[in-house]
């Protein structure tokens, strides 16, 4: 009997799992609102027991001021589920956030918002090709950007400046 | 922001040890990091007041994590850690609570810095405290921007000759005079080595910063400002038993000992202005 009970528990847990890891997917990058959060790779584990769901995210940049925007953002829907009780997010370090984090899905919505998708390797002198016009005449124009993890590049082709995400 | 624990009760040696090596770390960072945020509007160009200001965010939320470790320890609220303590307990080196002066100093010290975060971060990959190694491994990888953007700036002010050769070689005397305290550890040496929190000694650390800097002197021919600059064992131990009475000439203050210039008052006045309207408000 207390086997067939633990069975069916899990199952609902796995249940209650999918659907956590469905509403995730709807919270965004609050810069990149076409971005969500598994799609920058910042989901490092997603625990359920009972109805106690408990989310670990890895900041991007240690100095992120959006850290806790995005915990409430995450607390928020995840608490809109059905049979969620309670929802604790913390912020880990147990595996350093890297660029490469990012989706393969990411990589191409960073590119479709404007922002080129970060370099593979730490590559500070060479610039990325432009996000609007696809060309790769572009040159570094400043390492630091409106935020941590971007940088500022100009594309000679069409002659815009824009955004790219570094690698860190 | 909670991280994960280490599994084994920590004695009160080691939390002694760590928390004020915490502090060591997060009171450099904060005075940098609001020293380097001052420049926004004022920088020579558009791209450096950028620079600094990203900069300045960058570092002060690393202090912001190391705060946060400190809180976690000890349960002290961690912006009353950042914002509400006193000068003669803030454990900054004297070099970082200096005023940015003129660009060539500005430079020179925060490349200095720069290679001395490294130098320290790459120290504290070996710690066993996880979370500190952790915050380590992470804050290192953000690191080598600033870095390559004082190393830049460093090697062009020395090249360009004439005006900006002439300030950097002053700046560098400047920021030689307030050097000797940025490499020690306070009163906590011993432990930090002998508990793993930081395995390594004061020498080492300067020597592992000599590796890096001397090169772009050479590089430069810049004159090297050897004696002053060339800290001893000696020299080390001394300034790590400096008194706290306030019998130390300027020269032998430690900054690590809560011993600071009139510029650490200035600081804090600033930077703690709105803080102290409202203490405890939530902004």
């Amino acid at each position: 009997m207390r086997e067939v009970r633990d069975v069916a528990e899990s199952r609902t847990e796995t249940k209650l799992l999918d659907r956590v890891r469905e509403a995730l997917r709807d919270v965004k990058d609050p810069e990149i609102p076409t971005l969500s959060l598994e799609e920058l790779g910042m989901v490092r584990k997603i625990d359920v027991e009972g109805n106690h769901v408990s989310v670990r995210l890895l900041p991007t940049f240690v100095g992120c001021p959006a850290v806790e925007l995005i915990r409430g953002m995450v607390a928020k829907r995840i608490l809109e589920i059905e049979d969620v009780q309670d929802v604790e997010v913390t912020f880990v370090m147990d595996v350093a956030w890297t660029s490469d984090m990012i989706t393969h899905g990411g990589r191409r919505k960073l590119s479709e918002f404007g922002i080129a998708p970060p370099p593979r390797q730490f590559s500070p002198k060479s610039a990325p090709s432009c996000p609007y016009c696809g060309a790769e005449d572009t040159n570094v124009v400043s390492l630091f950007g409106p935020t941590a993890c971007r940088a500022v590049y100009y594309c000679k082709s069409c002659q815009q400046p824009f955004e790219g995400m570094k690698f860190v | 922001m909670s991280m994960v624990e280490t599994t084994r009760p920590l004695t009160q040696a080691y939390k002694d040890a760590l928390v004020h090596l915490l502090l060591v770390l997060a009171d450099d960072d904060l005075a940098f990091g609001h020293r380097s945020s001052q420049w926004l509007g004022l920088a020579p160009d558009l791209e450096e007041d950028i620079a600094f200001s990203s900069i300045a965010q960058d570092e002060i939320g690393h202090a912001a994590f190391f705060y946060r470790l400190v809180s976690d320890l000890a349960g002290e609220d961690a912006d009353a850690l950042a914002f509400a303590r006193p000068t003669q307990v803030r454990k900054n080196a004297r070099l970082l609570e200096q005023q940015n002066g003129d660009w060539a100093y500005t430079i020179a010290r925060a490349y200095v810095y720069n290679i001395f975060e490294q130098v320290r971060l790459e120290a504290l990959l070996a710690s066993n405290y996880l979370p500190l190694q952790q915050g380590a491994t992470k804050i290192l990888r953000e690191e080598r921007y600033h870095r390559l953007h004082m190393e830049t700036w460093f090697l062009r002010l020395a090249e360009a000759g004439g005006e900006a050769r002439f300030r950097l070689e002053t700046a560098v005397e400047h920021v030689w005079a307030d050097l000797s305290d940025l490499f020690t550890l306070g009163n906590h040496q011993h432990d930090l080595i002998h508990e793993g929190i930081l395995p390594t000694t004061e020498q080492a650390l300067y020597e592992a910063w000599l590796t890096e800097v001397k090169p772009m002197f050479d590089r430069s021919s810049l004159y090297w400002p050897g004696n002053r600059g060339e800290l001893t064992s000696e020299d080390l131990s001394g300034a790590t038993t400096a008194k706290v009475d306030g019998s130390t000439s300027e020269e032998e203050r430690n900054g690590r000992l809560g011993q600071h210039s009139e510029h650490l008052d200035e600081l804090l006045q600033t930077m703690t202005e709105v803080y102290r309207s409202e203490a405890g408000a939530t902004w």
